[in-house]
């Protein structure tokens, strides 16, 4: 086991490294000029040279690549003289838009997007698999029913209606202040504010998620119960309430950790419409300010890496827990 | 003294689409303790289904169930179709056991053998894990599993087809159950595995005297183990009786058909093997008369057209038989003489 995982972790860092070469090809092949844009409308064609210089453009675009890969090991230094900068390692690269090192960013952005995450998926997976297997208790009955249509309305409406309809009912009620929402306060000094602060973004995160997982509960649970191993569970006398949560549930729930994992480390990377619409300033807003408004390259590579990093690691620890729950699948 | 098992009447229905499938059509018999019973018929013919009522394992809701089956307990009778839901809980795994039909996929992929047998002991024994694990390691050893004290840990994948047939008896049987239900034991496994399986139950069953009531479509099966057997067709019992009376003197012609239907090395003549012809009716509104005269090479002999007005009721054919058919044992072996002459 220790092995596989070793020899996966190799894996991924050999694909991040990879995906750093994509991104700078992608990033050489754009036809736009991020040393004119940010110099400003009115830059003259020296200006706009030096500030080629100053944001290290003016190197061939390998030399730019190899730069930034030596960065991630010994930290790099950026400007001259008195505007002089030092990014120490792991350097991701320097944000001229943000005048802050790619980490630093990333670092103040993290907080919103994980507590968004982890918010968010406690709700959407608790809710899932508790609606999911009571639809499938009482299939047929008006609980499925009703659940059913919550799948239907949750599952179909787009996070960006559905986001915008939480707030505007939120704001016309007075439970969101959109003057303190998005400014920082800790889970651990005031956690209150903390939730007050989350908990309409989690909502709206949450339903779609947790109507596509009562979905798959819902018929996962059906299918395990017409399984053979159930009948003998129920021919050897195990009570009803055991054979759906010792026998049925884990066989059911199995394949949603793939789910969960994948949708987790995902949202890590930072869910940009529903930050956006709470104002929470995580990941997602930043990969969208160096995006759309500055053509911030560093700052683009750095979210990029730092989301695939999830995103790989999450695929990893999805196969490790796999391996847990299905013996079948267990690495010798 | 009464026997363990007697069924009366049974009629199991089903609600479809299509309409009312009567998967079992006033089934009756019983069954001592120490014996085994064989139902033999095609697929559909109602013998699953039979066998899971008497588990009282069907859908109370979802399933249209009338007649008695009782199980003659030391404790004192219990009807299976009447009693509560938790009664018959008890009961199951405890008084009467089943094995399937498939050991690969009716053992539970996730836990260990340990797991599985200790569960079926634990949930009607006062005792620890403990306890559990030192019973199941006795029946694994009991069953023939060859070092059980390593197997005893490992997962149903890492075991053969005939391995886990003896987990599952090991199973049923952790209890000493005073009815065996076997729903074809050996039709998943390798023809050498299939002997060796029938004699463990064999010899299970003279261990611990249990009734056992085997599903099957296989008259080789029955032939090497049973000591009764009913026929069923169309969800109805159209032969009873002994063995060997059944196989040398059948007193319906669906048997007959059936008995010309099992490949012989003694009789080869280099022919081609004697099929039923047709296909068994739907179970949703049976037609009138017979149900197997369509099929039926005998229909021609019976007098008038009673096959296709009057359904033949279950007449008494001889000592301890029984057969639905409006010709006698005497009528059938003229008949089939007549033919073999041609």
């Amino acid at each position: 086991m220790l092995k596989y995982v070793s020899k996966r972790l190799a894996y991924t860092v050999l694909i991040l490294f990879l995906l750093t070469i994509v991104v700078y090809l992608i990033f050489g092949l754009l036809p736009a000029d991020p040393a004119k844009i940010s110099c400003g409308v009115h830059c003259n064609a020296i200006q706009v040279a030096g500030n080629r210089h100053r944001l290290g453009l003016d190197i061939p675009l390998w030399d730019q690549w190899w730069h930034f890969i030596q960065g991630i090991f010994v930290g790099r230094n950026y400007g001259e003289g008195a505007a002089a900068f030092h990014c120490p390692a792991p350097a991701l690269g320097y944000s001229f838009p943000n005048n802050e090192c790619v980490t630093t960013v990333i670092a103040h952005a993290f907080p919103y997007t994980l507590s968004l995450a982890i918010g968010a998926f406690i709700l959407w997976f608790t809710t899932g698999i508790g609606l999911g297997v009571l639809a499938a208790r009482f299939r047929g009955t008006w609980i499925d029913k009703v659940t059913t249509a919550f799948v239907l309305i949750g599952g179909s409406m787009p996070t960006f209606i559905l986001g915008l309809l939480i707030y505007i009912s939120a704001f016309m009620l007075h439970w969101i202040d959109p003057i303190a929402q998005g400014v920082w306060v800790s889970p651990w000094t005031d956690p209150v504010g903390f939730i007050k602060n989350f908990i309409f973004a989690w909502i709206s995160l949450a339903l779609a998620f947790s109507a596509i997982y009562t979905r798959l509960t819902r018929s996962n649970v059906i299918e395990t119960s017409s399984e053979d191993f159930i009948r003998t569970a129920r021919a050897k006398g195990v009570t009803p309430r055991r054979i759906l949560f010792k026998h049925n549930l884990r066989t059911s729930l199995a394949p949603l950790i793939t789910n969960a994992g994948l949708d987790f480390g995902g949202l890590l990377g930072g869910a940009i419409i529903t930050e956006n619409i709470f104002q929470l300033p995580g990941l997602g807003e930043v990969s969208l300010k160096a995006v759309l408004q500055d053509f911030d390259l560093p700052l683009i590579v750095g979210t990029t890496l730092f989301a695939a990093t999830f995103i790989i690691l999450f695929n990893l620890i999805v196969d490790v827990a796999y391996a847990y729950l299905d013996p079948r699948v267990r690495i010798k | 003294m009464k026997p363990f098992l007697e069924v009366k009447d049974l009629s199991v229905a089903f609600t479809t689409e299509d309409g009312k499938v009567q998967a079992t059509d006033s089934v009756t018999f019983s069954l001592n303790l120490g014996e085994t019973l064989a139902i033999v018929g095609e697929s559909g013919s109602g013998k699953s289904v039979s066998s899971m009522a008497i588990m009282g394992l069907h859908n109370r809701h979802r399933t249209d169930i009338s007649g008695e089956i009782y199980l003659n307990l030391d404790s004192g009778a219990v009807e299976i179709n009447s009693a509560e839901e938790e009664v018959i809980r008890k009961l199951r795994g405890n008084q009467m056991a089943m094995i399937f039909q498939d050991p690969m996929s009716s053992l539970h992929p996730y836990y260990t053998i340990n797991n599985q047998i200790s569960e079926a002991w634990l949930l009607h024994n006062k005792g620890d894990k403990k306890a559990a694990r030192a019973r199941t390691l006795e029946m694994l050893d009991l069953v023939g599993i060859p070092d059980p004290h390593k197997r005893i840990d490992e997962y149903p994948h890492q075991f053969s087809g005939g391995m886990r047939q003896r987990v599952m008896i090991a199973m049923a049987l952790v209890n000493n159950p005073k009815l065996l239900i076997a729903d074809e034991p050996t039709t998943a496994l390798d023809v050498t595995v299939q002997a060796e399986i029938l004699s463990l139950i064999k010899d299970m069953q003279k261990e611990f005297n249990t009734a056992v009531l085997l599903i099957t479509h296989d008259m080789g099966v029955v032939a090497a183990v049973a000591d009764r057997i009913n026929v069923m067709y169309a969800g109805r019992l159209v032969e009873q009786g002994p063995i060997d009376d059944v196989f040398y003197h059948p007193a319906h012609p669906y048997t007959v058909g059936l008995l010309g239907s099992i490949p012989r090395v003694d009789e080869f003549h280099g022919g081609r093997l004697k099929a039923i012809q047709g296909q068994p009716p739907s179970l949703i509104n049976l037609p009138t008369g017979c149900a197997f005269r369509e099929r039926c090479e005998f229909a021609s002999h019976v007098p008038g057209n009673l096959c296709a007005t009057t359904r033949p009721e279950s007449t008494e054919k001889g000592a301890n038989r029984q057969s639905r058919c409006h010709l006698s044992i005497a009528d059938i072996e003229r008949i089939s003489a007549e033919r073999s002459a041609k």
